[in-house]
């Protein structure tokens, strides 16, 4: 059954189609004019970017269809800058296609090796240059220089360390402290139980020292919700029953999944959802996970009153609050 | 008497006389509304008030909400609910629902202020609550601070009301819809009361006065020119990303097939 398979002929190239140009010097004048204009439209951008920038004050609006009012200093040099840099490209672009040489050219590849005397004259010079050095004869010079590069190399990695101090065990603490009280966020007053109705939520923080300001690390740690419900509608253990206040109950109101303020909290069916990526808590049962990619409830703190009828914390968070980290406990 | 009759056909009487009985209409409204201003609404107004609205509420409210405002299946009791939660839902059109979806929605309200009043001095009747307020008591021009109410907007509002107010989605198809272009009575009235999925902000959370800088931030979100172009509705990456993928990846694909398109 063999059969000579014959190799199919080279069918070259196909034949070459002039462009309506290269015939028609009309047409060929036509493709000038448009690049032409292509390219004045880009000065014409540029001119309108410089007017703008100068002319134009910062507080001017106006209205345009679509867009709505818009500044129109800014809409100007965007515009202009845009313009100014598109035409230039759309010129080149049509100036190419219509008018350069469009002939296909055939260019044959070579051997990229080089000639055989060439390599070795390279090496023969290479060694020469290395006996003039001597590196060879004085050992000295040649260790000296070997550890003197590797040293060099080090202040690249001392300066990781500027990078910041090491993160310690701050991820597994927040600024929440037994008998801490709970302030609103913003406002910093102290909460009573009265001051919450059923149905309601409010922001808060640990009360600060006075004097001292609030960093940013720490309100990304300390961020607190605090809910009212009606105590009968809890589905807790003992436990975490007593965490809670005549209905109120407090979490973290850092996401267990990637760290997005949780509180979009819904009165009607008590479900607390970060806007990030839904994942949804139920409050009446210790914020446990319903929906969503989170892997566990949010922290709960645990709160009480102390003697003037303020709410405080009982106790610092019993686990690290926010998302998971490599060194986490649980 | 001579004197009139004399001047009784003269060319200037009628408009003369118009004149004086204007000024004497004018006069009289203006002492009898100066001696009604400082208003007492008396028990026996109150209570037709509340007689008006009692019917209002038999018609419209009571197939849902019980005979006495008691709730009954998914119609909450309206018991305690006070007047400001009447004249939130019924005079931003919420109530009566349309249907008995999972939200109700704004909408032209269906009673007109005088009926609200009355519906909202009914249900106040039944048991205390948070009372109405009116436009003019909300002075959040006065008292407010755009960038206190900016940064309790952010803190308190923007994850359900989105950023820029615009409103966004819940589960399971509620809603928290836009406040944008909502009366400032409203707005205090939500806060208080806790509308729907909304929670309450107790006024010693957030304080009355914070109260009336919510809402001036949210009056000048309201007027707040777009700096870079069109706003795309203001909801962030979501509008923005269709946009590129659809107009800005299509400009590109355009630009490339017409790159390499032989010229003819």
């Amino acid at each position: 059954m063999s059969k000579e398979l014959e190799p199919l002929a080279d069918p070259g190239l196909p034949v070459h189609v002039n462009r309506k140009a290269d015939t028609d010097p009309i047409a060929a004048k036509r493709a000038e004019r448009q690049v032409a204009i292509l390219f004045s439209l880009s000065g014409v951008g540029t001119l309108l970017f410089i007017y703008s920038f100068f002319f134009i004050k910062d507080d001017v609006f106006i209205f345009l269809p679509i867009m709505g009012t818009t500044n129109a200093h800014q809409l100007g040099v965007g515009v202009g800058v845009a313009m100014s840099l598109l035409f230039i490209g759309f010129g080149a672009v049509h100036w190419a296609k219509t008018l350069m040489p469009d002939q296909e050219v055939i260019a044959y590849r070579h051997e990229m090796r080089s000639e055989e005397k060439d390599r070795q004259d390279l090496v023969a010079t290479a060694k020469e240059g290395a006996a003039a050095a001597g590196l060879g004869r004085r050992p000295l010079i040649k260790r000296t220089l070997v550890a003197a590069a590797g040293l060099a190399g080090l202040p690249a990695v001392i300066l990781l360390r500027d990078l910041g101090p090491l993160p310690g065990n701050s991820l597994n603490e927040t600024s929440w402290a037994r008998g801490t009280r709970l302030v609103t966020d913003p406002g910093d007053r102290p909460i009573k139980p009265s001051d919450l109705e059923v149905g309601a939520v409010a922001q808060v923080m640990p009360e600060l020292a006075p004097g001292k300001k609030r960093k940013l690390e720490d309100i990304a740690k300390d961020a607190v919700l605090l809910i009212r419900i009606r105590p009968s509608e809890f589905q807790l253990d003992p436990e975490r029953l007593s965490w809670t206040h005549e209905g109120i109950i407090a979490f973290s109101k850092i996401c267990s999944h990637m760290g997005c303020a949780v509180a979009l909290y819904e009165q009607t069916t008590k479900h607390l959802l970060c806007p990030c990526h839904q994942s949804t808590f139920d409050v009446t049962r210790a914020a446990k996970v319903i929906f969503g990619p989170s892997a566990r409830p949010l922290p709960q703190l645990a709160i009480t009153v102390n003697s003037e009828g303020y709410l405080i914390a009982k106790q610092p968070f019993s686990e690290a609050v926010g998302p998971s980290f490599w060194e986490r406990k649980s | 008497m001579r004197f009139i009759s004399k001047y009784r056909k003269h060319r200037f009487a009628s408009p003369l006389l118009l004149l004086f009985a204007l000024f004497g209409i004018g006069l009289t409204f203006s002492v009898a509304s100066a001696t009604e201003a400082p208003k007492t609404v008396d028990a026996a107004a109150r209570s037709t008030l509340i007689a008006e609205g009692q019917q209002i509420f038999l018609k419209g409210c009571s197939s849902c909400h019980g005979l006495n405002a008691e709730g009954a299946g998914v119609a909450p009791s309206l018991i305690g609910v006070g007047a400001a939660s009447v004249d939130f839902v019924v005079a931003t059109g919420r109530m009566p629902m349309q249907d008995m979806s999972q939200q109700a929605m704004r909408k032209p309200p269906v009673y007109n202020e005088e009926e609200v009043a009355a519906l909202a001095a009914y249900v106040a009747s039944l048991a205390p609550g948070p009372r109405a307020y009116t436009n003019e008591e909300i002075k959040w021009e006065r008292d407010g601070n755009t960038a206190e109410g900016g940064e309790l907007f952010r803190n308190n509002c923007a994850m359900c009301h989105n950023f820029a107010g615009q409103g966004g989605a819940l589960t399971q198809g509620k809603y928290a819809p836009t406040v944008m272009g909502v009366e400032a009575r409203h707005i205090y009235e939500a806060l208080i009361t806790g509308p729907q999925a909304m929670p309450v902000f107790s006024d010693k959370i957030i304080t009355p006065q914070e109260k009336l800088s919510i809402i001036k931030w949210i009056k000048s979100a309201e007027s707040e020119p777009n700096l870079g172009g069109a706003p795309l509705g203001r909801v962030g990456p979501v509008t923005e990303g269709l946009l590129v993928w659809t107009l800005g990846l299509g400009l590109l694909i355009g630009v490339a097939v017409w790159l390499t398109a032989k010229a003819r």
